[in-house]
């Protein structure tokens, strides 16, 4: 059977894309911040996970005004790397495994979870970030990816308990999936950080490092945090830091910590980077 | 009787809800249709004539041609559909933030390098009798 192994968490941040398109990773503005992913690197490359399911938020790329889904599973083949407006990232096209999404999907629906289901979508840097973080520059990406979408842009994004619900949805229909397949589930975005208005620039170093800790040892608890709490504390755009309570879901409720990285900034956030092993 | 908004309070803060995305639908259309190259390149050659082609207000139209993404945020633009403005002017993230904020772009980023904006005086509105 299929069986969720581990859980990564980063910042998906955009310029950290542009600095390893354009070389710039050994810059000293950059390099303690690359320095932060050097354990994760080698970690992954023992891993081998066959599948990630990453929890992201699309940016106003594949979803407009026109459509907000709250969840959206991506049950394509494949998913190309958007044009936000200076080209597409030159990063691999993303392959999926549309035969776990379309079980996830099928499996927390009737867990009561109401996925919207996506066949057609671009990904954006929230996807293709955190890949690049984890897994450099490859020829291809080295394993499949299920893009699970997060309506965090549009207030008020789902609520940090049904994130975590979520995320234990997702392990149960994992683990009824007649594969043997290693599985991870990562959770992007985050941390503080606001980008819009006279407050932007926000950062706040004691409420991130306090979510680390609650994140690892008392999730339930952190997933009852509401929504005013993290604009209020984190800023506008730190809200995107609810995705990484369906990661957190999708563990065991004792995980243990591989490793911890909190940096600021990289323009104009706080990033946080955690690697969690079931068992 | 209207929904409750907690969020109002948050100093220098506008939270993208559903009632601004209602108030802000064709500007953020309109800026969706700039990450379509040939999109980007008829707007560059006539903002104006461009803009002309979508249902916005003119306020809203004259805030992207000042390029005064404050207002466009006031008139129920999102940072995240601005960014393909900006992304299309070839200006970074960094340096639109800043641009909201009354600080050159140096300033904003050395205050970034030393670690953010703090969040003391910055969590209520006129709790220190600060921005917003």
């Amino acid at each position: 059977m299929a069986k969720i192994t581990a859980g990564v968490s980063t910042s998906h941040v955009p310029a950290i894309g542009a600095a390893i398109d354009q070389g710039k990773t050994a810059e000293p503005y950059w390099a303690p911040l690359f320095a932060g992913y050097e354990f994760s690197k080698k970690w992954i490359a023992e891993q081998k996970p066959d599948v990630v399911i990453l929890v992201y938020n699309d940016h106003a790329t594949a979803f407009s005004l026109d459509m907000v889904p709250t969840f959206a599973i991506g049950c394509a083949g494949e998913f190309k790397p958007a044009d936000e407006g200076w080209g597409p990232r030159p990063v691999p096209v993303v392959k999926g495994h549309p035969e776990l999404a379309a079980h996830i999907a099928q499996s927390v629906i009737h867990d009561d979870f109401d996925l919207t289901i996506v066949n057609k979508m671009d990904v954006d840097h929230g996807l293709t970030v955190p890949l690049s973080l984890l897994f450099g520059q490859p020829e291809g990406w080295p394993c499949l990816v299920i893009p699970l979408a997060v309506n965090v842009v549009l207030y008020p994004p789902p609520s940090g308990r049904r994130c975590y619900e979520l995320g234990k949805a997702v392990r149960r229909a994992v683990e009824s999936f007649d594969a043997d397949l290693n599985v991870q589930v990562w959770g992007t975005g985050g941390m503080s950080h606001q980008l819009q208005g006279p407050r932007a620039g926000l950062i706040n170093r004691e409420f991130d490092n306090d979510f680390l800790e609650r994140l690892v040892n008392s999730p339930d608890e952190l997933s009852r945090m509401p929504h005013i709490e993290y604009v209020r504390k984190a800023g506008s755009e730190g809200i995107e830091l609810v995705m990484w309570m369906i990661m957190r879901g999708a563990l065991n409720e004792q995980v243990t910590e591989r490793h911890r990285f909190y940096h600021v900034p990289a323009s104009n956030t706080a990033v946080g980077h955690q690697v969690l092993e079931n068992g | 009787m209207a929904q409750k908004k907690p969020y109002q309070d948050i100093p220098g803060t506008t939270i993208f809800d559903t009632d601004m995305a209602h108030i802000g639908y064709h500007l953020n259309q309109f800026c969706m249709s700039l990450m379509q190259a040939p999109n980007r390149e008829r707007f560059k050659s006539d903002e104006r004539a461009y803009l002309n082609e979508w249902p916005m207000s003119e306020a809203q139209k004259l805030a992207v041609l000042d390029r005064d993404y404050n207002r466009m945020i006031s008139l129920g633009g999102n940072i995240y559909f601005l960014a393909k403005i900006f992304s299309s002017d070839g200006i970074s993230f960094q340096q639109a933030a800043a641009s909201m904020t009354g600080m050159t772009q140096e300033e904003y980023a050395q205050m970034m390098i030393n670690g953010g904006r703090s969040p003391e005086g910055n969590h209520v509105t006129g709790e220190d009798g600060g921005n917003g």
